[in-house]
């Protein structure tokens, strides 16, 4: 834009692009110092802000002084780049990075006891294989799946098994990684 | 302590106790003044009072459990406001750590919501490196308390002092102070174009440093302006451009100016709820342009059309600049200023004066000015006479006036007094208190008179927590709760005992002249003022309405 030129814009032309809602899900990839109440500071900032955290992995990286923290947010409920830049103030926030939904590879782990007496014991362990899920314990009365996968993938699963008696479910939460470019 | 002096500290307000009786014993031999305190909260306000007042970094110290708890107050209160200081705690020895030790609080956790940052030290050879950071953090980007939590065991320990000579590594920690230059030139073509735009500045002006540069902004064009309670002396009032304070107690001149707005330049203000009112119909023709050190205020409150993130010392020369080579046409102001002016002219600020000698909180704020020739630093409490003030007192420099605006503390203004007065000792000092505050604080008349601290305190005492009687008169049908004072102390003998002088006056004719006799006093002095008990502060904007809806 040419300085000097009162013309060019019109106010009515103006829009604020700021403060609004995304409708839609989040992944948040934060890097932060591996110092002690670092995930105080966050979770503190998250509930006095009233911003909702649905879920939270925390995890070390390659290097020892940063540990990364993902967590997913609701944007149809809080406006998400509000939500970052209260982020962004915590000193030992190094980097924020909101990532990309087309653009992202987002795995999470889930670990099912199911009730599973003999007459549905077969039909368990079909639903488990068409989820390339794996039984990793079991008993008489009950077997104990992993499945890995997006958060769909392990709802879906939720959805197949709890008519069958779901005992517990543990989930970890949204791990992300930006996909690689094309090498040409 | 060679951390501190190397960051050109020169006074400390604090009060010692077990777990910080290392850095007392330190703080013999070094060349800082102490300023004992007589509570913590006072030591806090003190260092508060200090800050706003110089612009350095105030300092308090605490010792661990009640007096670190002591401090939350005065710590919120500076993430309020956005006041450069640092706390140092003393905390238990570090094998007592989470073992509920005597005088044991978790204060890095307490305070957690409510600083800028904090630094728990569990290596007695970072604490140089924790205090150089903590002074940085304060005082760069948009200023905030720091905590610095150390262990008794560890202030003990002896350690060699290496100057450090460069900025501290803090990866997380970049404030970007420039602004977009595509975005200033935005808003300067935006400001070319504008019918009726307002300037509104708050406290971040003053704390930038940026008042002469909010001047060149606003004379660059017939720019009205207008501040917040935090940005009043951010512009020299009065003056033909200046329409008063905005908000819940601004002038209906400002407030309707915002309200008929089609540009809004927001400097360093945060669009708090004391501003805005009603937030759906906050200045609803308006567009925003929002300058801010702080990222996350802009579009926090009002979504801003044009946002400039950085130091409004380094933003506003080049908006002037890129204004000024636009040559907007002066004329087209014209029309907006025929609207200001018949504002001004229907909605002066007034009251109606007592017809007998009785002493009307307006005419007291008047006499404060007069007593003074406009020429001091004021502190305040929180309440009625802070609003008065703000009204009735014109700050014709930064750094004049000094409150609490953001948490509206009781009690913080003798305290601020006392910092004000120790970091500017050429300058007169004033405390502006209600007498509902000055109670919550005044244990520090000791520390003033112990440390020959000449501050001047004008008590506008009308027995009342005045404001909130003022609501429950307004707005809850006069259904008074806990708002009279009762039998409140003789204030005139409790500073005599406290060994400063008192002095009561209640006849307006005589306010002026006792002002001048206190402020010509040697010491602190105290001047209890006895005004009309029920006067209600207007105009204003009631809680949750729009501005042009204000009352009285």
């Amino acid at each position: 834009m040419e300085a000097g030129t009162p013309d060019l814009i019109k106010l009515e032309d103006l829009d604020a692009a700021a403060g609004a809602l995304t409708g839609r899900k989040h992944v948040l990839s934060i890097l932060v110092e591996n110092r002690p109440g670092v995930l105080a500071r966050i979770a503190g900032l998250f509930s006095r802000r009233g911003f909702n955290i649905d879920t939270l992995a925390v995890g070390p990286t390659e290097d020892p002084e940063i540990s990364r923290i993902t967590l997913t947010v609701d944007g149809a409920v809080h406006p998400i780049d509000q939500v970052t830049k209260q982020l962004h103030k915590l000193v030992n926030v190094i980097k924020i990075r909101d990532m990309e939904p087309g653009e992202t590879i987002a795995r999470e782990m889930a670990l099912f006891k199911v009730s599973a007496p003999i007459e549905s014991r077969a039909e368990i362990m079909q639903f488990a294989e068409i989820f390339r899920a794996k039984i990793v314990d079991v008993s008489r009365r009950s077997l104990t799946i992993e499945v890995t996968g997006s958060a769909d993938k392990i709802e879906a699963f939720e959805r197949m098994i709890r008519p069958h008696g779901l005992i517990e479910m543990v989930r970890t939460g949204e791990v992300a990684i930006a996909r690689s470019k094309p090498d040409n | 302590m060679e951390a501190l002096k190397a960051e050109g500290t020169q006074h400390i307000f604090g009060i010692p106790g077990g777990a910080n009786l290392p850095i007392y014993d330190a703080v013999h031999d070094a060349e800082i003044t102490h300023i004992q305190a007589r509570h913590e909260q006072g030591a806090g306000h003190m260092a508060e009072g200090y800050a706003k007042a110089s612009g350095r970094v105030g300092v308090a110290f605490a010792t661990s459990g009640p007096g670190a708890t002591n401090l939350v107050t005065p710590i919120a209160d500076a993430i309020m406001d956005s006041v450069p200081t640092v706390f140092i705690t003393g905390q238990v020895r570090t094998e007592l750590i989470g073992t509920d030790g005597f005088q044991e609080a978790d204060v890095n956790g307490i305070t957690m919501p409510v600083v800028k940052h904090s630094l728990m030290v569990q290596d007695p050879r970072k604490i140089p490196e924790y205090v150089h950071s903590a002074f940085h953090i304060a005082s760069t980007g948009r200023p905030g308390p720091v905590l610095v939590d150390v262990p008794q065991d560890l202030s003990r320990a002896d350690i060699e002092y290496e100057p450090m000579t460069e900025t501290p590594i803090l990866p997380g920690y970049k404030p970007s102070t420039e602004g977009n230059i595509k975005q200033i030139r935005l808003a300067a073509k935006a400001l070319a174009n504008a019918q009726r735009p307002v300037i509104y500045a708050g406290g971040g002006v003053i704390n930038a440093n940026a008042s002469d540069e909010l001047r060149e902004l606003c004379l660059s064009d017939n720019f009205p302006v207008t501040c917040t309670v935090m940005g009043l002396g951010g512009f020299p009032a009065p003056h033909d451009q200046w329409l008063g304070m905005l908000g819940m107690h601004g002038t209906r001149t400002a407030n309707y100016s915002m309200d008929n707005a089609d540009l809004i330049i927001a400097v360093g203000a945060r669009f708090d709820d004391r501003i805005t009112g009603k937030l759906s119909e906050f200045a609803p023709r308006a567009k925003f342009v929002h300058i801010d050190i702080d990222p996350a205020e802009i579009s926090k409150n009002v979504p801003a059309h044009i946002p400039i993130v950085g130091d409004a010392k380094e933003v506003l020369p080049k908006l002037t600049k890129e204004y000024r080579a636009i040559k907007a046409d002066r004329t087209r102001l014209d029309a907006w200023w025929d609207q200001i002016r018949a504002w001004r002219k229907e909605y002066p600020l007034g009251y109606e004066d007592s017809s007998d000698d009785e002493i009307k909180p307006q005419r007291m704020i008047q006499a404060m000015y007069a007593a003074t020739e406009g020429d001091a630093i004021i502190t305040s409490d929180v309440g009625q006479h802070q609003m008065w003030c703000a009204q009735y007192y014109d700050f014709d420099k930064p750094r004049r006036w000094i409150n609490s605006g953001g948490l509206g503390t009781m009690g913080f203004g003798l305290p601020s007094a006392i910092g004000a007065k120790v970091a500017c000792p050429d300058e007169t000092v004033v405390c502006l208190a209600g007498d509902g505050s000055l109670i919550m604080t005044c244990q520090e008349f000791a520390t003033a008179v112990r440390h020959d601290i000449p501050i001047k305190v004008f008590l506008m005492n009308n027995g009342y927590f005045g404001m909130v009687r003022q609501w429950q008169e307004l707005f809850w049908d006069g259904r008074y709760s806990s708002v009279e004072m009762g039998p409140s102390p003789d204030w005139p003998k409790l500073a005599e005992a406290f060994g400063a002088r008192g002095m009561m006056v209640d006849d307006k004719n005589e306010v002026e002249a006792a002002m001048r006799e206190a402020l010509a006093t040697e010491g602190p002095v105290l001047l209890d003022v006895r005004v009309t008990k029920d006067e209600n502060c207007y105009p204003m904007i009631p809680a949750g309405a729009a501005a042009r809806d204000m009352v009285g």
